[in-house]
């Protein structure tokens, strides 16, 4: 088991340097100016040149990564003299914009973001699962079937029409919830949750829908497996069957889905985010986008990313706890 | 003599599927004495396993339709809740498997699963259960007990695994055992292991059993009586003498005929009954076995194709369904 964690966690790193590569390089061949897009609306050559310095373009492509990751590890500074910016390790950027390093940009967006992320993931799987292990125990009758076409319909709408139907009705028509502005849940709790409780279960219908489908599936298969049988056979309720025995069999594909959509998540839900105003990463991506300001987008996508492969690594860890024959082979 | 231990009386069994019905079981009866064997022989797809699973009551009520009667120590199981039922699964009857790979949980070091299997049944500490674990582990055989007993079902051969779905079995001392072809999926060698602890664990222990084969070898030596079963139907029952040399039903001939190491003293050819076991969605006419009969153009007419045969005695206690048993054929013969 040591070995293996040590051996995975090896691979992660090797990943996360050539997710640095990858995105570095992928930005740098765009087209775009970054120096000009920086340079203000009196653009003067002279500006110009010295933007360009700043920022590092004067020097090759392969110097500019090699400073950009250092800046990832012991921090770099822009510019030189009374004009320079440092930006401490780990330096993801730093946005001319905005006069802030990215880093910081991106801390102070998050929190609303793994809200959003935690609260609809917790929701999506308690209901998903659970809906699904119902429907697979009732399978072929009418509440099989109807659980089946509504996660069909939940599945196949786009989260924006959701998000704005549930807008128009429950805020705009019936006033029940007041319209969404975000507070920390530590400064106005009320607020908080009146502004994340649309989002959260827009959210969660759209995974649910996923999940119950997944489960259900998971479930038909491992109902009937000989060990399923057995343990009938031992005269455990069926509750224990259900549960221990079927539920945890079949939970690989679950957990693997759940880690991935997680990681994709606390990356910013872009289209909710905006719809409900929530100064989240995804909002962040956005404004960046119509700015624009590449070294957010560049900060961006590297954290996203990175949640990404951290949660392959977990799952990949999970995978030996659920399985022994992982663990020990 | 006492009234039989586990009598089933004219039990039926028949799922509804997409393609239509399969009747999987049709009117069979049969009992056995307490402490005593009774095998159920037939090929693959003659109704063995159903049987086994009504009377473990392990068929799901809802989606199959069973008819019938299940009477187990004076108890008529079909009667019960389904949670009686359940009480009774793995302490009083209890069932062994064909594929000790897969009937395992893959996830769950055998000792759990054979400390849940005790404590189901009654309030057991966790250290009790665990020792009874071992006990039982040890017992069936199994080396170094109580290390085996923390490995998982992917770590011990095939064999081994078998012996642990035997002491899981037997860890609550049931009166009832089934062993559903519990050596088929097993190396050769292993296989008569495996049946001799069976054996020995039966006598041992007093239990009913009810072994479950395709393979008449296998019972010769360990049956009381034999029930022979073709398309979902006892076709042919009586004691393992009855069946062994006085095999009245051409089915059961073909089978003996097909066993090597008792076919060269009966017959010279080895040969596995030509044809395919029947549709159990569209049975044949008459008797379901004529499509694979030898011998019933030696009956009179069309009889075979038109009139399903009763199970009637020949001499006491040796039933057969045929119009025309072979005893009858060549009379005061042993067969042909
Ligand atoms: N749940 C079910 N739904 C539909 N058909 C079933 C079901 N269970 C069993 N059957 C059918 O019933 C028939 C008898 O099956 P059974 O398992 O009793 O055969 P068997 O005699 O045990 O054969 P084998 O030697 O292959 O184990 C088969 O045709 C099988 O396909
Ligand atoms: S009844 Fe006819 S077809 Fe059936 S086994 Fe007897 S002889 Fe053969
Ligand atoms: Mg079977």
């Amino acid at each position: 088991m040591a070995g293996y964690v040590v051996r995975r966690v090896l691979i992660m790193i090797l990943l996360l340097l050539l997710l640095t590569m990858a995105v570095f390089f992928l930005f740098s061949l765009l087209p775009a100016d970054v120096a000009r897009l920086t340079c203000g609306k009196i653009c003067t050559e002279q500006t110009l040149a010295l933007n360009r310095a700043r920022l590092g373009l004067d020097k090759s492509v392969f110097e500019q990564y090699w400073i950009f990751l250092t800046g990832l590890f012991f921090g770099r500074t822009f510019g030189e003299g009374p004009a320079a910016v440092v930006c401490d390790a780990p330096c993801l950027g730093y946005s001319f914009t905005r006069n802030e390093p990215v880093l910081d940009l991106i801390v102070d967006r998050l929190p609303p973001t793994i809200f959003l992320a935690m609260g609809a993931f917790v929701l999506f799987i308690i209901g998903g699962v659970g809906v699904g292990v119902y429907s697979a125990l009732r399978r072929g009758r009418w509440q099989d079937k109807g659980v089946m076409g509504a996660s069909l319909i939940g599945y196949s709408l786009p989260s924006f029409f959701i998000g704005l139907v549930a807008i128009y009705f429950i805020i705009i028509r019936w006033k029940l919830l007041p319209f969404p502005s975000y507070e920390p849940p530590w400064e106005d709790p009320v607020g908080f949750v009146q502004t994340m409780i649309l989002p959260w279960v827009v959210l969660a219908i759209l995974y649910a829908a996923f999940y119950t489908r997944l489960t259900r599936s998971q479930m038909l298969e491992t109902l009937n497996e000989d060990y399923i049988r057995t343990a009938r056979a031992k005269g455990l309720p069926e509750r224990v069957v259900v549960r221990k025995h079927a539920l945890r069999a079949g939970l690989t594909p679950i957990v693997t889905a759940a880690g991935l959509d997680l990681a994709g998540l606390l990356g910013g839900a872009i289209i909710l985010e905006t719809i409900f105003s929530l100064p989240g990463l995804g909002s962040l991506a956005v404004s960046a986008v119509l700015d624009p300001d590449l070294s957010i987008l560049v900060g961006v996508t590297l954290v996203t990313a990175t949640f990404i492969i951290v949660a392959n690594l977990i799952v990949d860890l999970l995978y030996a706890v659920i399985d022994p024959r992982v663990r020990l082979s | 003599m006492s009234a039989p231990f586990l009598v089933v009386e004219d039990l039926n069994v028949s799922f509804p599927t997409e393609d239509g019905v399969v009747q999987a079981v049709s009117g069979s009866s049969f009992s056995v004495q307490q402490g005593r064997t009774l095998a159920i022989v037939g090929e693959s797809g003659s109704g063995k396993s159903v049987t086994a699973q009504a009377i473990m009551g392990l068929l799901n009520r809802r989606s199959t339709s069973i008819s019938g009667r299940v009477v187990l120590d004076g108890t008529d199981l079909f009667a019960l809740k389904e949670d009686q039922v359940r009480s009774l699964r793995g302490s009083t009857m209890a069932m062994i498997f064909q594929d000790p790979l897969s009937s395992l949980h893959p996830f769950y070091r055998i000792g759990d699963q054979l400390v849940e299997a005790v404590q189901v049944h009654g309030r057991v500490s966790r250290a009790d259960a665990r020792k009874r674990a071992i006990d039982a582990l040890g017992h069936v055989g199994i080396p170094a007990p109580d290390r085996r007993v923390d490995d998982y079902p992917h770590q011990l051969s095939g064999g081994m695994r078998q012996r642990v779905m035997i002491a899981m079995a037997l860890i609550n001392s049931p009166s009832l055992l089934i062993a559903d072809e519990p050596t088929t999926a097993l190396d050769v060698t292993v296989q008569a292991q495996i049946t001799e602890l069976i054996t020995t664990l039966q006598r041992e222990s007093g239990t009913t059993l009810l072994m479950i084969t395709h393979d008449l070898g296998v019972v010769a030596d360990m049956a009381d009586e034999v029930c022979v079963m073709y398309g979902g139907r006892i076709v042919e029952y009586g004691t393992v003498d009855d069946i062994y040399y006085r095999p009245e039903h051409p089915y059961t001939h073909g089978l003996l005929a097909s066993v090597p190491r008792l076919a060269s003293a009966r017959v010279e050819r080895l040969d596995p009954i030509p044809g395919n076991p029947p549709s159990l969605i569209n049975l044949p006419t008459g008797c379901v076995f004529h499509p694979r009969c030898v011998r019933r153009s030696e009956v009179a007419g069309n009889l075979c194709l038109t009139e399903e045969p009763t199970l009637v005695a020949s001499t006491p206690g040796h039933l057969v369904r045929c119009h025309l048993p072979i005893g009858a054929r060549t009379p005061g013969g042993d067969a042909a």
